[in-house]
């Protein structure tokens, strides 16, 4: 690293910039007249007219003066910064020069350029080489043989598939994408109950593929996980098929390209993937949470590898699911997370009308787990704009289908009886003669996504233990 | 060489920790390799008459050469066979 007089005047610069090409012979001047020592950013024989250029392309003592802008001109006495002017501005410099007379012939005022230490990518780097970054993860030093990919998976870190490797450097972009405190705990992660810090939660947001711009919805994706209604580590534990199913509402769905069309729940989308694997990596790795251990799974669901999409808001008739259920304004974003599973398809392609169409949702609800089940667990039904199309031209709230659909569900307790139609699973005797509901008040949830194209919707189905027994369905802001 | 940081809470080393020993080997099968170094197929009878003595189950293997790791498919037939492996490394 270049060594700065203790006493003196300094200037940073660099080739590619118009005004330290403008300020060249001011800088000439003051080298010959008090001995200024000149600092390159990226070209050492800029600039040619000043005899004793010292090269900082390496940016060591750029980063150390933390310069923002070029030419910056720094007095240092005693070896500390004692004044300093970026940009060219006559009078500035003449007063930190304390010279008279600067730049005849140039303009009075130019701004600067961008310094290429904060350069994007570079300042990074920098905050790694000088031990800046104020990272607190372990660093894991791996071999000079081993090959990173197949290091992380025999470390326990991955879902299966590739992860991307979390290096300090993506790591601290990554962290560039909150302006919430690294060591900020969002919180405690089942089933170990460890603490899950924002910089905890951007590695794994990194192994999961993440870009920056994303990392606001993986928090509020955690946070929503982890506040105690979701009951996470049930969830987690239990033999059935759940995993955390998130919804996102509001302008960050189209801030960072979510898809809310045309196969919103499939594959294809780097934010709906990348966010929903985020969230399942944070529960493996910080929370310890693994199939076939604490993660008690029978047979799973696909959406555990990831199960995320966006509400398709625009053009809808109905309020969007966050509005509906914490009050929050069109457009402020939001993350809702439901203990859910799988898909079961609602096709009908020959309903007009609302209570047609309603009576096709109904029957097919009533099917979820098994024909005998009820009351049984919550459901969330993904409407595709074609179906919300009937009850729009209908003039149909969300309320009344809700209202519609609870109505619907209602079964006669003979034929949930074991035994009944045939099946020993059921319930007691004493049911019958009475209506029994399919679904708990508020076990519905309706979102609108899907192609434009398709008469046919989606069941999410939840879990057995839904409601406060259990798992409650969870809404949360998405703070930047 | 790569730096990666650590994404879980930190309660494991860093270093992958051996399997653990078993106390006790009741129920277990027990794989015995030679790698075909010499006499080492001398030695390992011998091992297995041992655990028999003692009526513990176990299979032999023998690798092709000792100048190679195992063929694969003979990894994975031990790996799906036994529960744990003696293998003798040297002459």
């Amino acid at each position: 690293m270049s060594v700065l007089p203790r006493d003196g005047l300094v200037a940073v610069v660099k080739r590619d910039c118009p005004t330290c090409e403008l300020t060249a012979p001011v800088l000439g001047d003051l080298a010959n007249r008090a001995g200024l020592q000149v600092y390159t950013q990226d070209d050492p024989n800029f600039p040619e007219n000043v005899p004793h250029r010292i090269d900082d392309t390496g940016l060591d003592v750029s980063h150390r003066l933390k310069i923002e802008v070029v030419p910056t001109l720094i007095r240092l006495q005693d070896g500390a910064e004692v004044d300093r002017t970026y940009g060219w501005d006559r009078a500035e410099w003449e007063r930190v020069a304390g010279l008279a007379g600067l730049g005849g012939g140039l303009p009075e005022m130019r701004p600067g350029c961008g310094a290429r230490n904060i350069e994007p990518g570079i300042i990074e780097r920098l905050k790694i080489r000088f031990n800046e970054t104020g990272l607190r993860s372990r660093r894991i030093e791996l071999g000079g043989d081993e090959d990173e990919h197949e290091a992380m998976h025999e470390r326990g870190w991955s879902d299966g598939l590739p992860l991307v490797p979390p290096t300090e450097e993506r790591v601290l972009k990554m962290l560039d994408g909150t302006a919430r405190d690294p060591q900020e705990v969002v919180g405690i992660v089942p089933p170990i109950l460890a603490p899950a810090t924002v910089e905890k939660i951007a590695i794994n947001a990194v192994m999961a593929g993440c870009k920056p711009e994303y990392m606001p919805v993986v928090l509020a994706a955690v946070e929503a996980v982890l506040d105690e209604t979701f009951a996470m580590h049930g969830v987690l534990a239990t033999t059935m098929f759940v995993g955390p199913v998130v919804i996102v509402n509001g302008s960050v769905r189209r801030r960072i390209g979510m898809n809310a069309k045309g196969n919103a729940l499939g594959q294809g989308n780097r934010a709906n993937g990348a966010i929903g694997r985020a969230l399942q990596l944070v529960i493996r790795n910080i929370g310890g949470g693994k199939p076939q251990e604490v993660d008690r799974a029978t047979l799973g669901n696909p959406g555990k590898y990831t199960y995320c999409f966006a509400e398709d808001e625009e053009g809808s008739c109905w309020e969007p699911l966050a509005v509906e259920r914490v009050g929050l304004k069109a457009g402020q974003s939001a993350v809702t997370v439901f203990a859910g599973f799988g898909l079961q398809g609602v096709v009908d392609q020959k309903s007009r009308t609302p209570e047609s169409l309603s009576r096709s949702f109904a029957e097919s609800l009533k099917v979820m787990f098994n024909v005998k089940s009820a009351p049984s667990a919550d459901a969330l039904i993904v409407m595709s704009p074609e179906h919300e199309r009937t009850y729009r031209e209908a003039g149909w709230s969300k309320a009344r289908v809700y209202e519609e659909l609870y109505k619907l569900t209602e079964i006669p307790g003979e034929d949930l009886v074991a035994g009944a139609k045939g099946i020993a699973e059921g319930g007691p005797a004493s049911r019958a003669g009475t209506m029994v509901s399919k679904f708990r008040p508020g076990g519905l949830m309706i979102v609108r996504a899907g192609g434009n194209a398709g008469m046919f919707s989606g069941i999410i189905g939840g879990w057995s233990s839904s409601g406060p027994r259990g798992s409650t369905p969870v809404t949360k802001e998405v703070r930047n | 060489m790569s730096v990666l940081l650590d994404p879980t809470s930190e309660q494991s080393p860093t270093l992958r920790p051996r399997l653990e020993r078993p106390d006790a080997l009741d129920g277990l099968t027990i794989g015995i390799l030679d790698i075909a170094k010499a006499r080492g197929d001398v030695f390992l009878k011998r091992l297995g008459e041992r655990l028999a003595e003692r009526g513990v189950a176990f299979k032999h293997y023998a690798k092709p050469t000792n100048t190679r790791p195992a063929p694969l498919p003979l990894q994975q037939q031990i790996a799906t066979e036994v529960n744990l492996v003696i293998e003798g490394l040297s002459d």
